[in-house]
């Protein structure tokens, strides 16, 4: 029973460490730009398929696909702020909640023209034999998954804290007038924010290739799920984030293992649904600081 | 209102126009579609238009209506008559179970409670497979009848539902006049500002979001009944974003702008079925190209666009 039950949590932690990745990309360009950006799981996509062609396709080394996947990602992303997103006359919630979701179909079939309809698969980082802890397996990939995850998160937190520009990101967040009065050019700070976000997104897809079939329509409930984890631990904030990401991959594997498959996706939903009711603002947010 | 009663007369007259000259079934059948979809558009419209409360999971109602009323129909033999009362029931009693908590949100979050509905719902209906088939579907839904009239011929049913679209227009411009509408126009406005005026805005939010949920359905009983099979992918998220997308792109708070949304998006997949492959594509980049050139919607845009050439062209 143990051994099932760590079994479960290595699970849980595997997909969790790819939902808060996602969340991160989620929770990053929400808080610099107040967006939600139903694209997000499209760029998950292609920094899957991305991977797909330059690893196992052209044959690079994998250190150098991963950054040049993620560089291309973030690319597309910065092209997708300038072309559809700034060109925006009037930009209400719902006119950019229409343009992204645009935006996801247009990736998507994107997706479809250049890697077909079918399936790709690409093979662990490493190949090192499953290690086993007390009964349970534990694959090497997984341990690749929640480091880069970890690392990521770091990364970002140093950033903010450290850095100037990160710093500077964080003043366009809080107050985008406020931060260009004081000399701060905000419209790059939320390029950059698009950048990063969709950056993570790649990331996410990048580590989440050898574990699962690659097509292009496997974005969008990544996407949501991605969602539901940055609400979960608190949009816009990067810890809480990754805390939400953790928390819905192991309810969910705890679910799906302990009562029933079919519940798999209708989790992430009923605690979507949850934590609007209890506490919209997220399990670690208080109300008004809503910045990473 | 005598020049309301006018244009619904000049409706009534087109619509049967339309149903005489068109003799074409595929044309008549992708006609009745628009119709439901109108519907559809018309039902998120009243919520999101008009009280300002978006719905990114109105496809669950739409698919309560269908499903209730395949279920009813096939498994119990009940006559269809009988089970959209209680596929109206059913709709208007899950609205007020999900909108009471749900309401209190607003914005993003209120968009997103409804998301997560929406994805539970479909959810349900994909793996409750001994109630509703699964995922592969449920088939053998029986078409309409009264008495000697059968609505199985496609302009009988065309009629069908495009007169019941009239008369929800009709409807739906009446309580928009009434005081109810006036209410839920001062609480798209502000909700505070509406509340210090005395309306109870908790209620009424519920009562059109209860509205809403079974015009939805009725168009969902509408869809099951024409089609004779329902799926869970007809009722999915996507769904959803497709019936917010007709309402934003014919026009937010305009009823006639739910008819031109429902028709452009219907048609659109038929027209790009020509791209085949490019289909998405194409579809993606309309939907971006409309919103950023016309963010009011079309219905508004291009009066915009008419009046802004005719005051350059009376300037000297």
């Amino acid at each position: 029973m143990t051994q099932e039950l760590l079994q479960y949590l290595f699970s849980g932690i595997t997909n969790g460490a790819i939902y808060a990745v996602i969340a991160v990309g989620f929770s990053m360009l929400y808080s610099s730009t107040e967006l939600i950006n139903f694209a997000h799981g499209e760029f998950v996509m292609l920094g899957a398929m991305g991977l797909v062609t330059l690893w196992a396709g052209f044959g690079l080394p994998l250190p150098l696909a991963f950054v040049l996947t993620v560089f291309g990602v973030a690319c597309v992303g910065f092209l997708f702020e300038r072309t559809a997103i700034r060109t925006v006359r009037k930009p209400d919630h719902i006119v950019l909640i229409i343009i992204t979701v645009g935006a996801s179909i247009f990736l998507r079939g994107l997706g479809m023209l250049i890697w077909g309809k079918d399936a790709h698969s690409v093979p662990a980082f490493s190949g090192h034999p499953p290690v086993d802890i007390a009964g349970a397996k534990l694959l090497p990939q997984s341990i690749w998954i929640v480091l880069i995850a970890l690392f990521c998160a770091l990364m970002l937190h140093l950033f903010f804290r450290k850095t100037l520009t990160g710093k500077a990101m964080e003043a366009t967040a809080i107050n985008k007038k406020a931060a260009w009065l004081t000399g701060i050019p905000s419209e790059k700070m939320i390029l950059l924010a698009f950048f990063f976000s969709t950056g993570m997104g790649a990331v996410a897809g990048i580590i989440i290739a050898p574990i699962t079939m690659c097509s292009y329509d496997m974005g969008t409930m990544l996407g949501l799920k991605g969602f539901c984890a940055a609400m979960l631990g608190g949009l816009g904030s990067l810890w809480g984030s990754i805390l939400g990401g953790l928390l819905l991959g192991i309810m969910e594997s705890f679910g799906v293992g302990l009562f029933s498959s079919s519940l798999k996706d209708a989790i992430a939903f009923l605690l979507l649904l949850l934590i609007l009711y209890v506490r919209p603002g997220g399990i670690i947010m208080a109300k008004d600081t809503k910045r990473f | 209102m005598t020049q309301d009663r006018i244009i619904y007369g000049i409706f009534f007259l087109v619509i049967t126009a339309i149903g005489f000259a068109v003799e074409n079934y595929y044309y008549l059948q992708l006609l009745t579609i628009i119709g439901i979809n109108t519907l559809l558009a018309l039902a998120l419209n009243m919520l999101m238009g008009y009280a300002g409360q978006i719905s990114l999971g109105h496809a669950a109602f739409y698919g309560i209506g269908a499903y209730t009323t395949a279920i009813l129909t096939v498994h119990y033999n009940i006559n269809p008559w009988m089970a959209l009362p209680c596929a109206l029931f059913l709709a208007v009693l899950v609205a007020v179970i999900v909108g009471l908590p749900t309401l209190k949100l607003t914005g993003y979050y209120l968009g997103m409670g409804t998301l997560g509905f929406g994805m539970i719902v479909h959810i349900l209906f994909r793996e409750w497979s001994s109630l509703t088939g699964g995922a592969s579907g449920f088939v053998g839904i029986p078409p309409l009848e009264i008495g000697p009239i059968s609505f199985f011929p496609a302009r009988n049913y065309f009629y069908l539902v495009w007169f019941t679209v009239l008369i929800s227009f009709v409807f739906c411009k009446r309580l928009i006049k009434s005081r109810m509408g006036r209410a839920l126009r001062a609480i798209h406005d502000s909700e505070n500002a509406a509340k210090a005026v005395g309306i109870n805005t908790r209620n009424m939010k519920l009562e059109i979001f209860v509205f809403s949920a079974a015009l939805s359905a009725l168009s969902g009983f509408f869809y099951a009944h024409m089609i004779s099979f329902i799926s869970p992918e007809s009722f999915s998220f996507l769904v959803s974003v497709k019936i917010v997308t007709m309402v934003v792109i014919g026009g937010m708070a305009s009823i006639w702008g739910s008819l031109l949304g429902a028709s452009l998006l219907t048609m659109l997949p038929e027209w790009l079925h020509s791209f085949s492959d490019f289909e998405m594509v194409v579809y993606g980049l309309i939907l971006m190209l409309v919103m950023i050139i016309t963010p009011q919607g079309l219905t508004r845009g291009i009066l915009d666009i008419y009046e802004r050439s005719r005051t350059t062209k009376n300037k000297p």
